[in-house]
């Protein structure tokens, strides 16, 4: 009996009884598939943070306002507003070397409406034309306004993709007039589409130069927060340092102030923070995929003996129609294969199929170690779980496999 | 013809160890010529079915020697038993075995398929098999469309589709109606009357009537072997 015979032999063993192979096939897939979408989810949430480090720009500093209200109560005024003032001081390259541009930032939710559309935009803020680099935003068409802009107090707008779908659709907004609370802007230039970084839209923007805002938006008034970005990557600690001491000086702070009038956010901090946490996550959902490739291992080794086991009947009377050991055992061991290769590649399948929706809002990226991990693992456990019971058949006389129940 | 087609001398049987020891055979001796049909006949535990496996190949004795056609089977291997259980050797079991969801063509082929036949010739071979007991128009079902009895003619089919010298049927007609019964010792009677030599075991008086040789077990040895009719010329 040649090995084609074998093999013919084998595929119908496994159609003959289609729930069964249905059933290990299933097995397997499920196991492939939940081990491959589970590193894939772990590795998706990775990427997306890391995305958001390098799309937040990693050499600003965000200071804001301390919020404590008025403190110490004694000879010296503390004043825990951001101010203009504060601008020149900071860009001052003798007090803060480290410092490149500083970016003063209103920032609040806004109305816009263009052709008797309205949208709200979360994100209109005024500052200066240097927010837009050091936040990593690009420009897609036109132009970002100049000093010169922010000097005359020009009605002029930049916006982002949100706000182009939001309020014209198709139309090219590129010297548009929008209307937000009540006053004209003219719309010179359309940022670039930048990912998302957490759980704003960080496409729903529009900048104006600041003194448009103070003048006709939020009158004059203090600043939400100032957007300082370093000379480098690796100078943000400097920086942070330089800004502090200036903001100390500026706003009367002494080492007796209870608390800090202000709070210096390091970008870099954050993110370091947040990878480290995205990393923990993957090694979590590594571990939960160890055991479900570990519980999937299991289940196809259950399937795969109960099966063989309830053939031991079957292999009895090949035995004894004359079938040699050999071709009992190449038989079961291509069905074996059939089975886990199919259940495999289809769990292979089912996982890309899955990691192209995204799961509690992280894209899935697979890795493609985890599915030969995952196939390579199941593939054998079903090989050995399905051969070896076969094999200890095989080897029993005739009459002990016959009377096997 | 120089040897028997069986040739038993002293087989013992023992099943278990210590206090639990079976002995289902005790020392048992027989010669069947070519062309015989013999009936082994013996209560629940006289260690008949244990004999036939023995005969069949398909157990190996606790002491004593089996020749088939001159050959001792003991000395075989693993392989060599497979082929003498496929070419020499045709069984029929009580409970069928039949391979299931599996049409009773493709059982009959099995054998065949273990041979290396091709399937052309195979398929050809099996189908004269079928036609032979009768069930040539039940090529494509799958047992449990089958009726017992004919469960046991695709199993008898099965059994003689090699053309073996022996066939052994253990109860063939243990688990069937009097019909089926009658259907399968009639293919039985004419395989006989072909030549082939054939030993069955049974419960039944009616059943051993068909035969020409009686043989008894009581407790593991033979106690009464007649010989009821002359073997057939071959």
């Amino acid at each position: 009996m040649n090995i084609i015979e074998t093999i013919r032999f084998a595929l119908r063993g496994v159609t003959a009884n289609k729930l069964r192979s249905g059933l290990t096939v299933l097995g397997i897939l499920i196991g492939v598939a939940a081990v491959i979408l589970l590193v894939a989810v772990g590795n998706g949430s990775q990427q997306a943070i890391q995305n958001s480090i390098e799309q937040l720009g990693t050499n600003t500093l965000t200071v804001t306002s301390g919020g404590g209200g008025l403190r110490g109560g004694g000879a010296s005024t503390t004043n825990t507003a951001l101010t203009m003032d504060l601008v020149p001081a900071l860009e001052d390259n003798n007090a803060a070397p480290h410092v490149k541009s500083v970016s003063p930032v209103i920032t609040g939710s806004q109305t816009a409406t263009y052709a008797g559309t309205d949208a709200t935009i979360s994100q209109a803020l005024g500052t200066y034309p240097e927010y837009m680099t050091a936040s990593n935003y690009t420009l897609a068409e036109g132009s970002n306004f100049t000093m010169d802009d922010v000097n005359d107090a020009r009605k002029v707008v930049v916006i982002g993709q949100t706000v182009v779908q939001n309020l014209f659709d198709t139309v090219d907004p590129i010297g548009k007039q929008i209307t937000v609370s009540g006053k004209l802007f003219t719309v010179i230039g359309v940022l670039a589409n930048k990912g998302g970084s957490g759980f704003n839209d960080p496409n729903d923007i529009a900048m104006v130069p600041i003194t448009a805002v103070e003048e006709s938006l939020t009158g004059y008034g203090s600043l939400n927060q100032l957007l300082v970005q370093a000379t480098g990557p690796n100078d943000v600690t400097e920086a942070q340092n330089e800004v502090t001491a200036v903001l100390d000086q500026k706003l009367n702070i002494t080492a007796s102030t209870a608390t800090t009038a202000f709070r210096i956010l390091n970008q870099a901090q954050l993110l370091s923070t947040r990878a480290s946490t995205a990393q923990t996550f993957t090694l979590l959902l590594g571990a939960v995929a160890g055991i479900s490739l570990l519980v999937g291992g299991i289940g196809i080794t259950n399937i795969m003996m109960v099966t063989v086991t309830e053939r031991t009947r079957e292999i009895g009377i090949r035995k004894a129609l004359g079938a040699p050991k050999r071709t009992i055992l190449t038989q079961f061991l291509v069905e074996a294969t059939v089975l886990s290769l199919i259940g495999g590649l289809l769990g292979v399948a089912a996982a890309v199929i899955g990691s192209q929706f995204s799961i509690v809002s992280i894209k899935p990226v697979i890795v493609p170690s985890s599915v030969f991990l995952a196939l390579g693992v199941s593939v054998a456990i079903g090989l050995f779980f399905g051969s070896y019971p076969a094999s200890r058949a095989a080897g029993l006389r005739p009459i002990e496999a016959l009377r096997y129940e | 013809m120089t040897h028997p087609v069986l040739d038993v001398r002293n087989v013992k049987k023992i099943y278990g160890e210590g206090e639990t020891t079976v002995h289902a055979l005790r020392g048992v001796s027989l010669r069947v010529e070519r062309g015989d049909y013999v009936a082994i006949m013996g209560s629940s535990g006289s260690g008949k079915s244990t004999l036939m496996n023995i005969l069949g190949c398909l157990d190996i004795p606790t002491a004593g020697n089996y020749l088939l056609d001159g050959v001792d089977v003991s000395r075989l291997n693993d392989r060599q038993l497979s082929l003498v259980r496929n070419r020499r050797i045709g069984f029929v079991f009580q409970a069928f075995n039949l391979i299931a969801r599996t049409t009773a063509l493709a059982n009959v082929e099995l054998p065949l398929a273990y041979a290396g036949i091709k399937p052309a010739e195979r398929r050809r071979r099996a189908k004269a098999a079928l036609d032979l007991v009768g069930l040539g128009d039940r090529h494509s079902h799958e047992p449990n469309q089958l009726s017992g009895g004919q469960q046991q003619r695709v199993a008898v089919a099965r059994a003689l589709v090699t053309a073996p010298a022996l066939v052994l049927a253990d109860e063939p007609t243990g688990n069937l109606d009097s019909q089926s019964t009658r259907d399968v010792l009639a293919v039985l009677d004419r395989l006989n009357r072909s030549g082939r030599t054939i030993i069955l075991i049974t419960h039944e008086p009616d059943v051993a009537e068909h035969t020409r040789r009686l043989i008894r077990l009581v407790d593991g040895r033979i106690v009464e072997d007649v010989r009821k009719r002359e073997l057939a010329a071959v």
